[in-house]
């Protein structure tokens, strides 16, 4: 049986997690001290994917720039997709925190959305 | 064509344009560098030295005990921070006593006043921190410490009120005699002029060696130095000097005129003659010695270590004259310590000799005071109070280190030879010079330059040139 | 003179924390007084995730933190000035304010919470050599640039220190086009989250360096290069490990000072280790009505702790303005002593009379450790032997204390924290 040594990202304990694979099914995970740790180290291994952040300008706000994130996360292989997507955009204000900056970022289904208020 | 141009901007060519000034007179300054006060004379150990060290009868002596004696009024005339907190040399090896006695002598033949030899009980009870094994100590309370700064900018901008122009970027690349007078091949173009000051710092041997055969040499001395934070400021208050002899030339450790507390150099003879990086043997070496004559200096508290360059020459002497056989070149070289306390002395030195050969008449309108950047933490809390109200950017603390605002900022932009670099700014007003180095303030200040100098933030630089602190925007590259 | 009962020196997240807590525990009278031209402190620059799981139990940027606690400082009403330095506090709690539209203010404070925060290291204060050309930045002033402002710092980047922050900025400066070429760590262990190291130099394959830190710097005007030198166990670099590394950029994540200047200023005692005011039990220092909290007292690793200890902060400032003259005095001072492995802690003494029913003892180790136990002593005998798997540096650990165990120890002097082997 392979293993595959990971430590996870759910949180900042950051818990070396031990994930034993069965070909591509994932068998058993230990070293996590919550569920959170069980979730990450199975996509981890299998469709790994982050949250991604980044800001995008804002015009005629209290702030030059607006902090972004996807709203869920999203495949690692479309990170950069992703970061490309938000290049030269520029939103006007008002700008609400959850405001959707960019819908369904590089066919990902996932939204990109305002993480500031401006 | 100009009467005189004068190769270098540091504080000795400021002085030189400044003296010159009082005379009618059509001069001007050639600066490589983007601003004033950007080579030896920015990196030294901010000191106003008594006048003992340089040999008896030399043209150094001469002009260092004129200097340190001009300096006071100077400083008030010109506004420029200096105190005459005086110095100790510091003796730790009963062997070393006839260096002392030697120095103390020498200085009473320079003309050095009030010169004393204090005993271990009167070091201490002058310096508690001085180390333990002091066995006697060279008095001199005329020595001082001097904002080197505010002093060359001072003496430039007052130059350029008073009428002398400063050309910035400006690099001499090739001087040729011409009739009457001199032609000046630069990387912006060709002047002439009838004189020339060879006020170049270390590259002064450069220039004087292309209109004499007598060639000199200018070896840049690098000395290595670090900065402590003000909580280290009142570790001493006097300049506290190593004895030559048997530890080697020794550390010297002094407060500035703003509180912190500086400990160097070393003396590294180096070929490059803009090497003015650190090494960690130098740093090392600072660090090891300061603590010879200084005891429990806290170093944790080292906020910034730097190294200048001083320009030796070969004789350990000022050249100042006309060149033999280069009729109309003035030099000024060898300008090494102690240079900046003789600034004013040859200054005047220099501006004699030009009104001599050209028979200068004085400029009635010759106005030599100069107000100076206000300080607000200077002011009654009433009258701050009341500055703010009048000019509400007062109010705007920018360098938090410093406690430096907005309205100081705008002022050091907009004054004769205004700031136009983050190092600019720093070096007229303190901002980003204080424990966090910028940390905090520079993007605001590169923000107050673009908004000023109609700049975009990429074109902001730390010192001119290339030296851009931005190189683009967000995602500008994907 | 105008007076506040509670006057917060700093609106990030310890002056928010502190202020809600100090109006929940019925102080009216409140103002928060922040330099920046928003509240939110360093976190309106953290726009990364990673926040909150302990507090709202969701993961959060640092904007988004910000602004929960925002939100409620405002519903709550409690009054803020922003873009307003303090210029001064006084032994006597005249806090002297300055801003564009007061001018020099004075203000009597009863109580003083002190929430300033901490700066971050710089090449000076690392005694790197080299030359000092443009491109070198801390890494927060990078973040700010990047984050606040939209600026590129540099395109070819190597960082020293792996503090967060840089682990941060290596990603942050790759997704908007630079290349990071290395991360190097003086230390053999990363000062910074594991987690950071995973998804922020794994997840970009960009390399670690442990044991390695920058012994040259090139370039006279803008940065050309650096050279990084692996270190002996004593940090010194070892001749012939030199590597050159092009670039026009370093970045520097080589820990945190707090910002105690105006702490010093007034006289408040304070403690070598953490280079904040030493406090007791009510994180009060030494000054009596002031109080310090978040990383100005010591620098935290997460700012769900900072948010936790400034409520407490807020409250204990709330409950020494309402006692006032009637405050209960004398009791007897028990002292945590850290030893072996622990380097401080926070506080630095408990007086039983006047602690709540439950205190959380927060501390750093000077090392990593494996396998071993966090335990503390009551004068000879062992109370807490706590198992951990691993403790680093990086992540502040802790300890809890209740009223009621402290009350079975009457003759209590020292309580003596250490690590020890399994």
């Amino acid at each position: 049986m392979e293993k595959r040594e990971l430590i996870c990202i759910g949180c900042p304990m950051g818990c070396p997690l031990t994930v034993e694979m069965n070909g591509t099914e994932v068998a058993s995970v230990t070293g996590n001290t919550c569920p959170r740790g069980d979730a990450y180290a199975k996509k981890e291994v299998t469709n790994p994917t982050r949250i991604v952040t980044s800001t995008v300008m804002v015009e005629g706000g209290s702030v030059d720039m607006v902090s972004v994130k996807t709203k869920e996360d999203i495949p690692k292989g479309k990170i950069f997709e992703c970061v490309k997507a938000l290049k030269g955009i520029k939103v006007k204000a008002p700008i609400h925190i959850g405001d959707v900056i960019v819908s369904n970022v590089a066919e990902t289904g996932v939204d990109i959305i305002a993480t500031k208020n401006a | 064509m100009f009467d005189v141009m004068i190769i270098g901007a540091g504080v000795s060519g400021s002085a030189v344009a400044r003296e010159l000034s009082r005379y009618k007179v059509n001069a001007c300054v050639l600066e490589k560098e983007e601003d004033v006060c950007c080579g030896t004379s920015k990196a030294n150990s901010a000191i106003v030295h008594a006048g003992y060290d340089a040999a008896e009868g030399s043209l150094m002596a001469k002009l260092n005990v004129q200097g340190n004696l001009m300096m006071e009024q100077l400083s008030k005339d010109l506004d420029f921070a200096f105190k005459k907190n005086g110095s100790l040399v510091i003796c730790r090896a009963e062997e070393d006593m006839p260096n002392l006695q030697a120095l103390y002598e020498r200085g009473l033949k320079n003309g050095v006043k009030e010169l004393k030899i204090l005993n271990t009980a009167e070091v201490k009870e002058m310096e508690p921190n001085i180390t333990d094994e002091v066995v006697a100590a060279l008095y001199a309370p005329t020595a001082g410490i001097v904002c080197p700064f505010n002093l060359n900018i001072a003496l430039a901008e007052n130059a350029n009120t008073n009428g002398v122009e400063f050309k910035f970027n400006t690099e001499v690349l090739d001087i040729k005699k011409i009739d009457g007078g001199w032609k000046i091949v630069t990387n912006q173009g060709d002047y002439e002029t009838r004189y020339v000051v060879n006020a170049a710092g270390v590259y002064a041997d450069k220039f004087h060696n292309m209109v004499s055969d007598e060639k000199i040499t200018i070896t840049p001395r690098r000395g290595d130095y670090c900065l402590l934070d003000k909580n280290a400021g009142g570790h001493v208050a006097k300049t506290i000097f190593a004895l030559p002899g048997k530890f080697g030339k020794g550390i010297l450790v002094a407060p500035t005129v703003h509180g912190n507390l500086i400990v160097g150099p070393t003396a590294i003879d180096i070929d490059e003659k803009e090497g003015t990086n650190t090494t960690a043997e130098g740093l090392n070496e600072v660090i090891s010695k300061a603590e010879q004559n200084v005891k429990d200096l806290p170093m944790r508290s080292v906020i910034t270590s730097f190294a200048g360059l001083r320009a030796h020459e070969s004789h350990h002497e000022f050249i100042i004259g006309e060149v033999e056989g280069a009729k109309g070149f003035i030099d000024c070289a060898g300008i090494e310590s102690p240079g900046l306390t003789s600034s004013p002395a040859i200054g005047v030195m220099v501006a004699g000799i030009l009104k001599e050969k050209m028979g200068l008449e004085e400029d009635p309108t010759f106005n030599g005071i100069r107000k100076g950047i206000l300080d607000p933490d200077t002011l009654t809390k009433e009258e701050r109070d009341a500055l703010i109200k009048e000019n509400p950017a007062y109010g705007n603390i920018i360098c938090r280190c410093e406690m430096v605002t907005e309205g100081e900022i705008l002022d050091a932009i907009k004054r004769p030879l205004g700031a136009r670099s983050l190092d600019g700014v720093k070096r007229r007003t303190r901002a980003g010079m204080g424990r966090c180095q910028s940390g905090f303030c520079s993007p605001r200040t590169m923000e107050i330059l673009a908004r000023e100098c109609n700049m975009s933030m990429e074109e902001i630089t730390k010192s001119g040139g290339d030296s851009k602190i931005v190189v683009g925007t967000n995602k500008d590259s994907i | 003179m105008k007076t506040y009962d509670i006057v917060i020196i700093g609106g990030g997240p310890a002056g928010l924390a502190a202020a809600v807590s100090a109006r929940k525990s019925g102080i009216e009278s409140i103002l928060i007084v922040e330099r920046d031209k928003e509240l939110g402190g360093i976190l309106n620059q953290c726009i990364h995730n990673g926040f909150g799981l302990h507090t709202f139990k969701e993961e959060l940027t640092g904007p988004e933190y910000a602004a929960r606690f925002i939100e409620q400082v405002k519903e709550l009403d409690i009054e803020y000035k922003l873009n307003t330095m303090v210029m001064d506090i006084s032994h006597e709690k005249v806090v002297t304010i300055m801003n564009r539209t007061d001018g020099m203010v004075e203000i009597q404070a009863k109580a003083v919470i002190l929430a300033m925060g901490c700066r971050e290291r710089s090449r000076g204060a690392l005694n790197i050599p080299g030359y000092r050309p443009a491109g070198i930045f801390s890494a927060g002033t990078a973040q700010r640039l990047v984050n606040m402002e939209g600026y590129l710092p540099g395109r070819k980047v190597v960082i020293l220190g792996s503090g967060d922050i840089g682990l941060i900025m290596a990603r942050r400066m790759t997704f908007e086009g630079a290349k990071v070429q290395v991360v190097a760590e003086l230390m053999p262990f990363s000062g910074g989250l594991k987690r950071n190291i995973v998804q922020c130099l794994d997840d970009y394959d960009i390399p670690l360096k442990l044991s390695h830190t920058v012994v040259d710097i090139r370039g006279k005007q803008r940065v050309e290069g650096v050279t990084i030198a692996e270190v002996d166990n004593h940090g010194k670099p070892i001749p012939g490990t030199e590597e050159d590394y092009d670039c026009d950029t370093l970045l520097l994540s080589c820990g945190l000072i707090p910002e105690n200047e105006l702490s010093n200023g007034m006289g408040v005692d304070m403690n070598r280790v953490t280079s904040g005011p030493n406090v007791n039990e009510s994180l009060e220092t030494s000054i009596d009505g002031v109080f310090a909290c978040g990383n100005v007292l010591h620098v935290h690793d997460l700012v769900d702790f900072v948010s936790e200890e400034a409520t407490t902060a807020g409250k204990n400032a709330a409950k020494y303005v309402k006692d006032g003259e009637g405050r209960a005095e004398g009791g007897r001072d028990i002292v945590l002593n850290p030893i072996e492995g622990v380097r401080y802690t926070v506080p630095g003494t408990i007086n039983v009379d006047r602690m709540d029913d439950n205190l959380t003892v927060r501390f750093r180790v000077g090392g990593v450790y494996k396998n071993v136990y966090v335990s503390a002593y009551f004068d000879d005998e062992r109370v807490i032997h706590k198992k951990r798997p691993v403790v680093a540096p990086g992540e502040m650990e802790d300890i809890k204390l209740t009223k009621a165990k402290l009350q079975e120890y009457p003759d209590l002097k020292t309580i003596t924290i250490k690590i020890e082997e399994a």
